[in-house]
């Protein structure tokens, strides 16, 4: 796959170098990161953090450092929905376990694990601030919080009808 | 009902626009400023506010600014503190996402009592949403003559930016934040030279969290002696408690710090008691960094006074006997908890936060949570607990941030409170193992009231 931005993406990049004085364009590899992750497929490839670097006039190690550095970028594929579900102590307190057992008996995967057929990743993660609506997960941009068991059916249908729509 | 400053339009609707936040008396501050201050003078008037900076340290912030260094022709940046990431704290957020134009008008003001130009939000990544609602508020402050060139024809020229960053609990750490501004991973610097000397791209820098620069605000438009008029001693002004864990009404409050901790948690107005009819154990009140206490010590310092909610009572009796007011971020078990297992998800948070820079807290943060584990697991030693005790201590003060100290302090304190707990788990490994929950003798604390 030859990786590159498509001229809209193009024109974000830029918005975003212009945030930093000249010259400290640097600055832009961790939006930019976000920004590949999205466009190529939800995780970044050697090739996708070489293109960055390129972009950017920064060494490829420069970029992966950075990527290895921060707990938001995905160094391997992951299904097409992530379940990110916070853990951390005020999430426990309100019942975090019991939503990754419950994934965990309806989809068949455990913290790290991705569906066969590509659809869900569950990723287990430290506190992202949205303690008081506990427990909790992010799904790509958003939130979803006050999580129950009937919640997460619903979210997993929501993403099955989402893709089957999309087909 | 206490006095509100932050949050008293909250209520609004449609007090995200800047229409409506405008008409609600919004941007006055800016006004003031700019037209009528001199840039020192709206520092003095931070200096005469007593405002301490609210994103865990309780630093003044007005002296904060007297500080930053001011070189002929080198630039000055101000830089807020968005990667709100502390267990329990999730006041920035809610200031953000619902009043966004309170941030970016404390923002103005306090760039132009600094010199900034150019200011930054460092947002933590996963609050990708809020960088939305961010940008649109700046951009509404730019379409009405509050940002760009000449802001209302007084030659002061700023722009603001948002920057996410990535998932890193340290970049909340002032230098990591601008470690990770400048593009690079979040190791934070030895101090000196500190960002007010040498901060973001070597110029002199301060770096504020979002409430106190939301907090700008209100002491602009009230004077600074007026502000300082509300609250107890040294805790001026208003705060943000996020409360969270076992209590009917989680939620972000505003708090005037002039009420006791007792009534922060059962009255109706703030906390409204423990949920589902069980008895409070214990709480750490500031974010999961700061020591956990129990009950009895929670509602009553060692002395025998009510606590309160202000810096000084929280931190009443030290480390031994007392907390501290941090973040806000107010965490409270109910009698079902087991203190061993919330301070091993604490332990593992601290470990995978950990930059890995200093060997105390890369190494210990990891024997710790794995100690932890075991013993939570009916696996652990009677000589565990004095080797966690040994680790901690270890850690604490010798790393170059203060992560470290972080990581050890919810630690010792658990050990320090509520030793017999771990005990327990040790002598009773089937128990531990299939009860979540610790020791009964802990769910009743030395009052509890029933009305307040």
């Amino acid at each position: 796959m030859n990786v590159a931005f498509s001229d809209k993406a193009m024109q974000e990049v830029k918005r975003i170098i212009n945030f930093y004085p000249e010259g400290k364009q640097k600055s832009a590899v961790i939006p930019v990161l976000h920004l590949a992750q999205q466009e190529f497929g939800g995780w970044l490839s050697t090739e996708t953090m070489d293109y960055v670097a390129s972009l950017l006039s920064l060494k490829p190690i420069e970029v992966y450092e950075v990527a290895t550095f921060y707990s938001m970028y995905n160094l391997k594929p992951v299904g097409k929905y992530m379940f990110e579900v916070c853990q951390t102590g005020p999430c426990m307190l309100n019942g975090s376990d019991d939503i990754v057992k419950y994934i965990y008996e309806k989809l068949g995967i455990k913290p790290g694990e991705t569906t066969s057929d590509g659809m869900f990743t569950l990723k287990t993660v430290e506190c992202l601030g949205a303690c008081g609506y506990a427990p909790m997960m992010q799904m790509g941009k958003n939130y979803r919080e006050h999580l129950t068991k009937e919640k997460v059916d619903a979210i997993i249908a929501e993403c099955r009808n989402n893709a089957a729509a999309k087909n | 009902m206490g006095r509100k400053l932050l949050l008293d339009k909250a209520h609004i609707e449609n007090i995200r626009l800047y229409d409506v936040y405008r008409r609600e008396g919004g941007y006055r501050s800016v006004e003031k400023a700019l037209k009528t201050m001199t840039p020192d003078a709206v520092t003095d008037e931070m200096k005469k506010s007593g405002l301490r900076g609210r994103g865990g340290a309780g630093f003044p912030t007005g002296m904060k600014w007297s500080f930053l260094a001011k070189p002929e022709g080198v630039p000055r940046y101000l830089v807020v503190n968005a990667d709100e990431s502390e267990p329990g704290t999730f006041k920035d957020r809610y200031l953000m996402e619902f009043i966004p134009h309170l941030l970016i008008e404390g923002m103005i003001t306090s760039s132009f009592a600094l010199g900034s130009k150019r200011s930054y939000i460092y947002i933590r990544g996963e609050y990708a949403w809020i960088v939305d609602i961010l940008e649109q508020a700046i951009q509404e402050a730019k379409n009405n003559g509050w940002l760009g060139k000449n802001i209302l024809g007084t030659g002061y020229d700023l722009e603001i930016y948002v920057q996410r960053g990535a998932g890193a609990y340290i970049c909340g750490e002032e230098t990591a934040l601008l470690e990770s501004l400048e593009g690079k991973r979040g190791n934070p610097r030895i101090k000196p030279p500190f960002p007010a000397v040498k901060g973001l791209w070597d110029c002199p820098t301060v770096v504020n969290n979002v409430e106190t620069i939301a907090a700008v605000v209100p002491i602009i438009n009230e004077g600074g002696e007026e502000y300082a008029k509300i609250g107890v001693g040294k805790s001026t002004g208003t705060k943000l408690i996020s409360a969270c864990g076992n209590i009917k009404k989680q939620g972000v409050y505003e708090i005037d710090m002039t009420i006791s901790v007792e009534e922060f948690i059962y009255s109706d107005e703030y906390c409204g008691g423990i949920a589902n009819g069980r008895k409070l154990k214990a709480c750490i009140p500031g974010g999961s960094s700061v020591p956990v206490l129990p009950a009895n010590l929670l509602l009553t310092t060692a002395k025998g006074e009510k606590r309160m909610m202000t810096y000084e009572s929280l931190a009443d009796g030290g480390f031994a006997t007392g907390s501290m007011m941090g973040s806000g971020g107010f965490i409270v078990l109910d009698d079902t908890q087991c203190v061993v297992k919330h301070t091993y998800t604490l332990a593992r948070f601290y470990r995978h936060e950990s930059c890995g820079q200093c060997s105390p807290c890369r190494e210990g943060t990891g024997w710790m949570e794995k100690i932890l584990l075991n013993i939570e697991n009916g696996k652990g030693k009677m000589s565990d607990i004095d080797l966690l005790w040994d680790i901690q201590r270890k850690i604490e003060g010798n790393t170059i941030c203060p992560l470290g100290d972080a990581a050890a302090w919810p630690v010792a304190a658990a050990i320090r409170h509520f030793r017999d707990e771990f005990e327990w788990h040790i002598t009773n490994p089937e128990d531990a193992q299939r009860r979540n929950f610790g020791l009964a003798h802990y769910a009743d604390p030395i009052h509890v009231p029933t009305t307040v």
